[in-house]
């Protein structure tokens, strides 16, 4: 390790200690605040870890978010609640294989696609399976409180940071880099670009599906059309765009800002939501193709910074 | 019987709005995920018109159809022409594009909802029925359906057979080559885009006639067209008409024989089918 890389452990290890630290320090306001930006963190640094270098838009969030739910929601009375995410994530996983095995040797247009129209077919079906059966929510009543469900989405937020970490240093890493600038480029230097991509798109997947697991008891009662509400996809791509994708922290930085606006926007004017968030999309695309790790990089490279 | 009727019927009008997104993705090589609203905004004029003026939703096509032409013009060049100058490869074009249309899409749903508010809309026009093999048929679907087949036929006609078309189809296949052989790429994806969002638009009025639709339903229907495209195969305007039979005859067939709620559910079953087996299309070559 070089010393660059040890001040940056440090410094991400005093913020990690500051965060954990908010239940005791922050009102309960903040601490509903706090759990939903850890959510959209996890949600969207998992997102970018396999979008960013790949290029895919993925819109399977919701999809994963949405089954991690249905596990605590269907298993909460007979398991501890410790082995939920853990089954989610592995469900997640296993999912997100099945989806990039079928979408993923194709170009991405099919991948978006496919994973557009995920939740909404999940939801159908499950709401289908939940006619045939009698059954329509289910409530979620558990004895945790919202400090705990706090704590539990930042430990998964750490495990996040920590995998990313480990993958930019990894092979995998390294392959889908050179995916990333040139796929053909990668075929023909011995990458399997499809298993890459693959194994990659897991991440998320378990990832989602376990944060699903974790905020399933702050919703107390389920039903397919909230868990599976696909607008949540578009909220997770958008933020860590405007964070931007090409290094770890930047989706976090597009998190933070845009769930105030949001819980602001929803307090104001409930309908502009939709709006403020097709005007973050065509302002991302127009204005800041890179986010805001690309405006740093720019403005440093501009007021001459090192490199 | 009935299912298979209803489904061609049905199938008929899907043609039409995937003829739409086929010119706009395999001309103007924008994936346009838009589409959907555009589809949504033709119908509330059409619903528009007929509660408001007592025009029928079929006279009405006549004003819809060049302002949709005019409106998604305007939408090409002032904001995709840019994506695709400034796009340094198919792959750059398409995440720009299809980000630049969701974001389209999200502030068009916006707009929608708080010009006309968030509920359902519908009205009844043509709302008899007409017996046919024993069974009785909506009146507005059976219109529906005709004029869809007309324009359908009347668009096939002008991409085979006239200059204009050629033009298309020609930056269809290749767009360096077409610029080579003199024809203004811009200026002819232009129009496919315009001609594809008025073809959309038209569809959407179409449809209003028979289904009840809301400000936020247009990505449904961008999803169907988006399946239809790729399974008839990108720029084959044959392939997406029996795409879109087939996909209107499962849908009534899931509707009728197992629940209405899993329409999406079953055009999913088909592409999923699509992608394992013929990602190139119903009719698609393989490529080398």
């Amino acid at each position: 390790m070089t010393a660059r890389e040890v001040w940056s452990v440090l410094i991400a290890a005093a913020l990690l200690g500051l965060c954990t630290l908010l239940p005791v320090y922050g009102s309960p306001y903040w601490l509903t605040m706090g759990t939903t930006i850890a959510m959209f963190a996890v949600l969207s640094t998992s997102w970018a870890l396999f979008s960013g270098p790949t290029h895919y838009i993925s819109l399977a969030t919701a999809a994963f978010f949405g089954v991690g739910t249905f596990v605590t929601g269907l298993g909460f009375q007979s398991l501890p609640f410790w082995t939920l995410p853990l089954i989610a994530a592995g469900i997640g996983a296993v999912l997100a294989a099945l989806v990039g095995l079928v979408t993923l040797r194709l170009s991405g247009v099919y991948f978006v696609i496919f994973t557009l129209g995920l939740a909404e077919m999940v939801r159908q079906v499950v709401t289908w399976v939940q006619n045939q059966t009698g059954h329509r929510g289910m409530y979620v009543l558990t004895s945790l409180t919202e400090r705990e469900i706090y704590w539990m989405l930042i430990g998964l937020g750490t495990i996040v940071y920590l995998a990313g970490w480990l993958i930019g240093r990894s092979r995998l890493g390294f392959a889908l880099r050179v995916i990333g600038n040139d796929e053909t480029v990668a075929k023909h230097s011995g990458i399997d670009t499809a298993l890459a991509k693959v194994l990659l798109f897991m991440v998320p997947g378990a990832a989602a599906a376990a944060t699903g697991a974790i905020l399933a008891p702050r919703y107390i009662y389920i039903e397919p059309a909230t868990a599976f509400a696909p607008i949540l996809s578009f909220q997770v791509v958008i933020m860590a765009l405007l964070g931007g994708t090409g290094r770890l922290w930047g989706p976090i930085a597009g998190v933070i800002p845009f769930t105030l606006l949001w819980e602001a926007i929803t307090r104001q004017a409930p309908n502009q939501t939709l709006l403020l968030l097709g005007l973050a999309f065509l302002l991302i695309v127009y204005v800041l193709p890179g986010g805001f790790v690309g405006l740093w990089d720019r403005l440093r490279r501009r007021f001459g910074g090192h490199r | 019987m009935f299912i298979l009727i209803t489904g061609l019927l049905l199938g008929g009008t899907y043609a039409l709005i995937a003829m739409g997104l086929n010119l706009q993705y395999g001309v103007a090589r924008i994936m346009n995920l838009a589409n959907g609203e555009m589809l949504i905004a033709g119908g509330f004029a059409a619903f528009w018109v007929y509660t408001a003026g007592q025009v029928s939703p079929i006279a009405a096509l006549i004003v819809v159809a060049p302002v949709a032409f005019a409106a998604n013009w305007l939408i090409y060049r002032i904001m995709l022409q840019p994506l695709v100058t400034r796009a340094k490869s198919r792959g750059q074009l398409e995440t720009d594009s299809i980000l630049a249309t969701f974001g389209m899409s999200f502030a068009l749903v916006g707009l929608m909802t708080w010009a006309f508010g968030g509920g359902y809309f519908n009205y009844a026009y043509l709302a008899q029925g007409l017996e046919l093999f024993g069974s009785s048929y909506g009146q507005n679907r059976i219109a529906a359906f005709l004029i869809a087949s007309l324009i359908a036929a009347a668009l096939w006609l002008w991409l085979t057979y006239s200059a204009a078309g050629l033009r298309l189809r020609a930056v269809s296949v290749d767009p360096r080559s077409a610029r080579l052989v003199g024809i203004d790429v811009r200026a002819t994806s232009a129009i496919a885009f315009a001609l594809g969002g008025a073809v959309t638009a038209t569809g959407g009025a179409l449809i209003s006639m028979f289904s009840t639709l809301d400000a936020s339903l247009g990505v449904l229907f961008t999803m169907k067209a988006l399946i239809i495209v790729i399974m008839g195969g990108v720029g084959d305007i044959r392939g997406t008409i029996i795409a879109a039979l087939i996909l209107g005859i499962a849908e009534t067939a899931v509707a009728r024989l197992i629940d209405p709620g899993l329409t999406l559910a079953a055009a999913y079953l088909l592409f999923l089918g699509i992608l394992l087996f013929r990602p190139q299309g119903l009719f698609g070559k393989k490529p080398t």
